[in-house]
């Protein structure tokens, strides 16, 4: 009943794209003219992509018979980092001249 | 082992109730991590721009060595998911090889990291130059004391599995190992992206 | 760096000189004590390397009884400094001292272990769990805070205290304002607590969600567990921020760094900003589990079901996102703009909707209930109107606008002991009364009890109340004297009285218990209340070690009560339904842990950086120790738990023969 396979392709699948992503990145930040807030736009798609792929391809969350509560704690935690984050940012340099 | 294992249709790991428990467990430890994490990412966004009388970001960042920085570590982070894969084969001697591929990736990304902040203090960025300087080498070197920690971690399954073979408690702890590590992995693609790729532009 | 040795050791204040000598023969007594009874080996063994939920829970209560003391102390001698005008009792250096520490430890070495202790004894009962689902992690938890609150509370001998106040904010508590080590205490002595908190936070969502009894789904987890989950989902968001906050203080203050300075373009503000992000929801983590205790004993004594669950639990749910986002408000005269303070105002205002709702849920639950005055109930009765003047004058600092006015004034400091004092002490008396017999098997007197719930009551309200009219007139909070011209001396000196009389109802509480311990009636009767409901009454008294001697199924809200009612197979289980029982073995890691990370951050406080690092690495040490432990556990044998279960099932089928 062993459901993996042998060869792990889904594995080298999951390399493939993280490297391609990663060479991606590059590539827009520094061979393209487009203006800074659109780059990091692309760049963040990208780094969300690459981390949702660790997640699911090779951190095994969505697996198990706590699948559920791994998930919903997961984008929990991830909404609070976002309020964390953009918060902070928000409220240290709204009216503040240094920007 | 190889027939033992087929009897079970769950991998190893989750086959005695506190390997599930632990699994879980850290889980929530990974969303503790995600805060903290986050709350760096915090500091960093909003100190970036005070470099007071020290350098840049864009002054001091060697994206040669960022670049080869990113590959060690996604290449372990692929090679440790090999490890996963090896441990559900039931193949200890191919764990075990992949395990060590992985940490010697882990050691070479830590080697460099320590290089790089050499490099920094030698160009005049210390900790104590400036709120920029202080909240890039904190954030850097949180990320590598984890890495520290998960290769001497690593090292302690290593000889367990040797010691022991897959069990349903060794494979739940290099199950967890492996989370830790992956998540590690994720940590850095962020650090890339918006610490040193955004700091270029 | 630069620390003067030889000036280390507090001395030249008469007061701090008769604690040392209190300290030293005390440690003596207890030595002698322990050595002359042979009771060290019994203490080691029964207790400190003690993974039993239950004994953990109690060693937490201990310590967060010893530290209400020790800060009711601190605010006693703030009363009986303001309490004239121009008063000498305390200089200034010493008030700062003395309400800092007063402010750290109530929060975070009172109120967390007591509720971290019911917690760790009640929730696995009343799931039906053997244990929580890491028990060697819990002694762990316990151990790191209990070093946390030792490092904390040998700062006024050794050192000098923290002075910044709780709240530690930067640049006052910078190297260049501060230059003592007093406020290395606060970034490490908190920290070591905070790595306990968070395991304990991780812990309890495991324990709820994997370990519950089969049949309890989550819409059937008694008031307390639901909020105790809830409040360890705020834990593990909120503590991690604390950690980075500390973190960076103390690279700030030891390693030279400058995220708050306000040299080389450190942001004094984003420690403000970091601390409210951790202590808004902080404040949460402590109230919730008060609304849970709250919650099983209205239901309890009224012999009702609590009414509306279902908004209950949503109503703990929305405040703990909530929560999260409502941390500017502590700091709205930073001035950063009508936006943000707009927003904040709101969310801020919006907690008062989830709040409200659990209010009128308590109260319906007592309509037309048959409500029973004892102890436990009393606190709740009291709690209600008392907690609401905390909540109500919390929504009027809480608009931006008004702000302005209230902030620093003891207006303030009025609001928050009105919300903290019967939103989690009165919890804690309430559950101490509420949980005692099932624990030691005997009840605490209703009669001493009343003396405790009359003095303390009065106290407070005369204590506390003055403080609203005080912030009104004008008196900053955190002054260590005022004029005779300034018109406060009369509202002063009434707080000042009403602290003494709280003090009195705590002797009370404590006598209470001595008076209890010596001569209350003991009982084996695994329900002394008569009404109870949740599944933490439905096995013997005192709890056995393996706590119940066969996993109960459960059907209902109120799984005992039920069971009760309808009968139940676990109420009429026979000794051939006992099997041996799996538990885990004693540890003394967890010890070695607490003890190497209180030397390491003694070391840090003192700026010894290599002994620092040292015992860091002995801490590693112990980490890599547990990697390789695989003790198993031992089994209870079948004759042990029919032994046990004799006590209390008066059944013919478990008659000695």
């Amino acid at each position: 009943m062993n459901t993996e396979k042998s060869f792990p392709y889904s594995h080298i699948v999951g390399y493939l794209i993280s490297l391609a992503l990663t060479l991606a990145t590059l590539l827009v930040a520094f061979k393209t003219a487009l203006p800074k807030g659109t780059i990091m736009l692309i760049l963040a798609a990208f780094a969300v992509a690459q981390a949702g792929l660790q997640l699911v391809m090779f951190m095994h969350m969505t697996e198990g018979e706590d699948r559920d509560s791994k998930v919903v704690h997961t984008i929990y935690a991830i909404f609070m980092a976002a309020v964390i984050v953009f918060g902070s940012i928000w409220v240290l340099t709204a009216g503040h001249p240094i920007y | 082992m190889e027939s033992k294992l087929v009897k079970y249709p769950v991998p190893t790991e989750y086959q005695s109730e506190q390997g599930k428990l632990n699994i879980l467990g850290f889980w929530i430890f990974i969303a503790a991590e995600i805060a903290l994490f986050a709350t760096l990412f915090a500091v960093y966004g909003v100190l970036h721009p005070r470099t007071a009388n020290g350098p840049s970001g864009a002054e001091i960042f060697v994206i040669k060595d960022v670049v080869i920085q990113t590959l060690l570590l996604l290449t372990s982070s692929f090679t440790a998911g090999l490890v996963i894969h090896q441990m559900r084969q039931g193949s200890v001697k191919g764990l075990v090889t992949w395990f060590v591929i992985t940490l010697l990736l882990g050691g070479g990304f830590l080697f460099m990291e320590i290089r790089e902040f050499i490099h920094y203090v030698e160009v005049g960025a210390a900790l104590q130059v400036s709120a920029f300087t202080s909240s890039l080498l904190t954030t850097l070197g949180t990320h590598g004391a984890h890495v520290t920690l998960g290769l001497i971690w690593g090292i302690c399954l290593i000889i367990q599995m040797l010691q022991r073979g897959i069990t349903p408690k060794t494979a739940s702890k290099v199950h967890i190992w492996g989370i830790y590590w992956h998540f590690l992995d994720v940590v850095w693609i962020f650090i890339f992206t918006f610490i040193y790729v955004g700091g270029l532009i | 760096m630069d620390i003067k040795w030889d000036k280390i050791l507090v001395t030249g204040d008469p007061l701090i000189l008769a604690s040392q000598i209190a300290i030293v023969l005390t440690m003596i007594g207890i030595v002698v004590g322990l050595t002359y009874f042979k009771k060290w080996g019994y203490l080691w063994r029964e207790w400190l390397t003690s993974v039993d939920h239950k004994r953990i829970g109690i060693m937490y209560m201990i310590m967060g009884v010893l530290m209400f003391f020790r800060g009711g102390v601190d605010g006693l001698m703030m009363k009986a400094q303001t309490a004239v005008p121009e008063n000498t009792f305390l200089d200034a250096q010493h008030y700062n001292e003395v309400f800092t520490t007063h402010g750290v430890i109530m929060i975070l070495f009172m109120a967390m272990p007591m509720l971290i202790g019911i917690m760790n004894i009640v929730v696995p009962l009343q799931i039906g769990a053997r244990d929580v689902a890491f028990p060697q992690m819990n002694l762990l938890s316990f151990w790191l805070t209990f070093a946390g609150a030792l490092l904390f509370n040998i700062s006024f001998v050794v050192g000098g205290s923290p002075d910044a106040g709780w709240t530690s904010y930067f640049p006052l508590a910078g190297k260049e304002f501060t230059p003592g080590i007093g406020n290395n205490y606060y970034m490490v002595a908190i920290q070591i607590a905070g790595f306990g908190t968070l395991m304990t936070g991780i812990n309890f969502i495991v324990t709820i969600l994997k370990l519950r009894a089969p049949g309890m789904t989550l819409m059937k987890m008694p008031m307390f567990t639901w909020t105790t989950l809830i409040t360890s989902l705020i834990i593990v968001i909120a503590f991690p921020i604390f950690t980075i906050a500390l973190l960076l203080g103390a690279l700030d203050r030891i390693y030279g760094a400058h995220f708050f300075t306000v040299s080389a373009g450190g942001l004094d503000m984003l420690w403000a900003n970091l601390f409210w992000l951790w202590a808004h929801p902080e404040v949460y983590i402590v109230i919730l589990p008060a609304f849970g205790i709250y919650s099983e004993i209205v239901a309890t004594f009224t012999k009702k079901r609590l009414y509306g669950y279902t908004s209950m639990v949503l109503a703990i749910v929305i405040i703990s996102v909530l929560s999260m986002l409502v941390w500017v408000h502590h700091f709205y005269t930073m001035g950063v703009g009508p936006a943000v303070n707009s927003v904040f105002s709101i969310t801020t205002a919006a907690i008062a909707i989830p709040t409200g709702v659990k209010i009128f849920n308590w109260l319906f639950t007592m309509r037309k209930g048959r409500i029973e005055f004892t102890q436990p109930m009393m606190w709740t009765l009291a709690f209600i109107p008392t907690f609401t003047i905390g909540g109500v004058t919390g929504v009027m600092l809480g608009m931006a606008a008004t702000d302005f006015q209230y902030h620093n004034t003891l207006f303030l400091v009025g609001h928050f002991h009105y919300a903290l004092i019967p939103g989690v002490v009165y919890a804690v008396f309430a559950a101490i009364y509420y949980w005692w017999p099932k624990v030691f098997g005997f009840k605490l007197s209703e009669r001493i009890g009343k003396w405790h719930f009359w003095l303390f009551n009065i106290g407070f309200n005369l204590t506390f109340f003055p403080f609203y009219l005080l912030g009104l007139m004008g008196a900053a909070r955190r002054m260590y004297t005022y004029s005779a011209e300034s018109g406060f001396f009369p509202l002063y000196f009434i707080s000042a009285v009403g602290a003494f009389i709280m003090a009195a109802g705590f002797v009370a509480f404590a006598y209470n218990i001595y008076w209890s311990t010596r001569y209350a009636k003991r009982t084996t009767a695994n329900d002394p209340w008569g009404n109870t409901r949740t599944l933490e009454w439905a096995t013997a008294t005192p709890v056995p070690h393996y706590n119940f001697a066969v996993i109960p199924e459960v059907r209902d809200v109120d799984a005992y009560w039920d069971m009760k009612k309808n009968g139940d197979k676990y109420l009429t289980l026979e000794p051939k339904d006992i099997k041996p029982i799996h538990l885990p073995n004693n540890s003394g890691q967890p010890f070695y842990m607490g003890m190497m990370a209180f030397l390491a951050g003694l070391f840090l406080v003192f700026e010894l950086k290599v002994l620092f690092y040292i015992f860091a690495a002995l801490f590693f040490a112990g980490m890599i120790y547990r990697s390789f432990d695989y003790d198993e556990g031992y089994y209870v044998p079948v004759e042990e738990i029919i032994e046990k279960e004799r006590t209390w099932r008066d059944d013919s089928k478990w008659k000695a023969n």
